[in-house]
């Protein structure tokens, strides 16, 4: 349904200094799927996701999207077009809402951009929505301050799912909310992509809710996709060694199994992504690293059903 | 195994004079921190687990806080409402603390080095060059690479898990015998908090510190707490050692804590069981229960009687459910479905 092929964003600091915050990407996502995307702050997650529905000019590469080639940069009659079938929610729920325009102000304003209602059948939509995300119909005339995170959120969630597009990024959805209400908004995405056939991008940094949510799961490293497949298999069947390191660092809400396990912290962080060398981009912190690591790109091979690795290990 | 309690806290009351009213922040807090072992403060945000900490350590502004009631007992000593001479010798040299966001926590203009040292200086009243040799050993004993150089760099120069790292050095440069991690790594990388909470507990052993870790995650609370205190809207609800809390939990809050997450077993999902609601409000605490309108066993003397503190289980638990005759709820049965 979306496909990304070998997707790039540059963004230039000076003259000679460039960050590689993505970096060749192919993707494909099919209808009604969840992929997960994780990896470290500064991995390029967020920016892939912005680029992808165009909120990003794209540097390189090319997005498809239902059979259609998507502008390199979008014009605001992109925007207009583009919009109605791919939406985005944001990680912060505090700065996402505009402070100074009321709920249906904030949920409807999709709907009157696109000419899909108004008047008193704009306000029968919003009421609808905010039942549906869980909120009621009167606190339609309030502001966003008048809310906790977990509400926000929701709002964040309506204004995106009210004109009914068939894709939308999630940016962190979760991260800023507490446990309890992490849940919420959890089933109720859940139950959104039953109803309304949604196919979703979630990004998260937390390994164990991306595996949850996800049907495949895609693991981010300095601008590149290290593993992709199905998300029980890239958490429990991990073949690359950053994946490795990445869920075994992972905490488990299980004192027993956490006191029996070895705890082997990964060495070092996450290089600049600036000026990228070639070569693999785990290699310097890499526990298995070998020669060829240092100066060739490792290929993309597959190593299972739907699952692919970049890793040097793996080729023969 | 002998358990030295070292650190005693009852009854803390402390409340805050806003706008809008005054804000009961900590209801009635007792714990006790044991010599040598990790004691985790779970809970959301707001339900008062940092001012709880603060507080003892006269870290709160007051005004408007105010500690209305109870003590906290350091090693036979009592150290809430101490003068504020008293109060110097005991932070930092006592009892050191590190903060979440270590970027906001240290001073943007001083190098890491003078940093640590003005600690000793003023602790210790050692001279500047003999300060700054010991700031290098505490810099690299925390395993900053290239640690003399580190040490005449700024803040802006480290990245977060560096900052957090020159944080624990600095905290522990009076070698003190209790070490607050307030939400250590929620700022961080999962794999740069695998990396500091494997150096805390490193420390900790090599030290013999205790440790008490605010936080919210309850896989961080997995792999460090010895004990654990469940806090809920000023209140801690439950506490035990870190096995009871997890596997025979008896307070319906933790329960319902441990249903909202996902288990990590293969090919295993099943539907999260959010916490409906939301926290009581603490300008106008309830009567009763505060997780009253929440819980899903709550029976009508929730409501209007504060519960008492019952040993269920072999740890303590603050809900009417333990008294004799009321309905009983198996927590063990339910959180063993989540076992890996």
């Amino acid at each position: 349904m979306i496909e990304t092929r070998n997707l790039k964003k540059y963004f230039y600091v000076d003259r000679d200094r460039v960050v590689h915050a993505v970096d060749g990407i192919s993707l494909t996502i099919h209808e009604n799927e969840i992929v997960g995307f994780v990896g470290e702050s500064g991995s390029g997650k967020s920016t892939f996701g912005k680029a992808l529905i165009g909120l990003w000019d794209k540097t390189d590469g090319e997005v498809w999207f239902e059979g259609e080639k998507l502008p390199q940069k979008y014009s605001p009659e992109d925007f207009r077009t583009y919009s109605k079938k791919m939406q985005m929610i944001f990680q912060d729920p505090y700065s996402s809402l505009n402070p100074r325009m009321t709920v249906k102000d904030i949920i409807g304003e999709g709907l009157k951009l696109h000419g899909m209602a108004s008047g008193s059948d704009l306000t029968e939509r919003v009421a609808e929505w905010l039942r549906k995300v869980g909120l009621a119909p009167d606190h339609m005339s309030r502001y966003p301050h008048e809310f906790s995170g977990g509400q926000r959120q929701r709002i964040g969630i309506a204004r995106a799912m009210i004109v009914e597009p068939k894709f939308v990024v999630c940016d962190e959805p979760i991260s800023a909310l507490d446990v309890s209400v992490q849940a919420q908004v959890i089933n109720l995405m859940d139950d959104l992509k039953k109803q309304m056939g949604l196919t979703l991008l979630f990004i998260a940094h937390d390994l164990s809710m991306v595996r949850y949510v996800s049907d495949r799961m895609a693991v981010m490293y300095l601008g590149s996709m290290i593993e992709l497949g199905p998300a029980d298999q890239v958490y429990f069947h991990s073949k690359h060694p950053y994946t490795q390191l990445l869920v075994a660092s992972n905490p488990e809400p299980d004192p027993k199994y956490e006191r029996e396990r070895k705890h082997v912290p990964i060495h070092g962080e996450i290089p600049s992504p600036i000026n990228v060398q070639p070569g693999c981009r785990f290699f310097g912190r890499c526990p298995k690293a070998m020669e060829k690591c240092r100066n060739n790109d490792p290929q993309w091979l597959r190593v299972g059903q739907d699952h692919f690795v970049a890793c040097h290990l793996y080729s023969s | 195994m002998s358990r030295e309690v070292i650190l005693k806290v009852r009854d803390l009351d402390v409340e805050f004079d806003t706008y809008g009213g005054v804000v009961h922040a900590v209801r009635g807090v007792n714990f006790d921190v044991t010599k040598g072992k990790t004691m985790a403060i779970v809970g959301e945000s707001g339900c008062g687990k940092s001012v709880t900490v603060q507080s003892i350590l006269g870290l709160i502004p007051m005004p408007p806080g105010r500690v209305t009631r109870g003590s906290a007992i350091l090693e036979g000593e009592e150290i809430l409402g101490v003068s504020r001479a008293k109060l110097n010798s005991i932070r930092g040299r006592r009892i050191g603390m590190i903060f979440q966001d270590p970027m906001t926590s240290l001073n943007p203009t001083m190098t890491i080095g003078k940093q640590i040292c003005e600690t000793l200086k003023v602790h210790y009243g050692v001279s500047h060059s003999e300060g700054m040799k010991r700031a290098v050993d505490l810099l690299d004993q925390t395993k900053i690479p290239e640690a003399k150089k580190r040490s005449n760099q700024y803040p802006f120069e480290f990245s977060g898990g560096m900052l957090q790292r020159a944080m624990i050095s600095m905290a522990l440069a009076c070698r003190p015998q209790i070490l607050v991690a307030d939400e250590p790594t929620t700022a961080l990388d999962v794999t740069i908090q695998e990396q500091i909470l494997e150096l805390l507990k490193e420390l900790e052993k090599q030290e013999t510190m205790s440790l008490i870790l605010i936080t919210h995650d309850l896989g961080v609370v997995a792999r460090m707490a010895d004990d654990v205190s469940v806090m809920y809207a000023g209140l801690i609800v439950e506490s035990g050692s870190v096995d009871d809390i997890y596997y025979r939990p008896s307070h319906p809050y933790t329960m319902g804590l441990r249903a909202a997450m996902p288990s990590n077993r293969e090919g295993y999902k099943r539907r999260l069981e959010p916490i409906e609601g939301s926290p009581p409000d603490l300008f106008h605490p309830p009567k009763g229960c505060g997780y009253f309108a929440r819980c899903p066993y709550a029976m009508n003397v929730c409501r209007d009687h504060p519960p008492r503190n019952y040993k269920s289980n072999g740890h303590e638990s603050l809900c009417w459910l333990h008294e004799a005759g009321a309905n009983k709820v198996d927590g063990e049965e339910f959180h063993y479905l989540d076992r890996l």
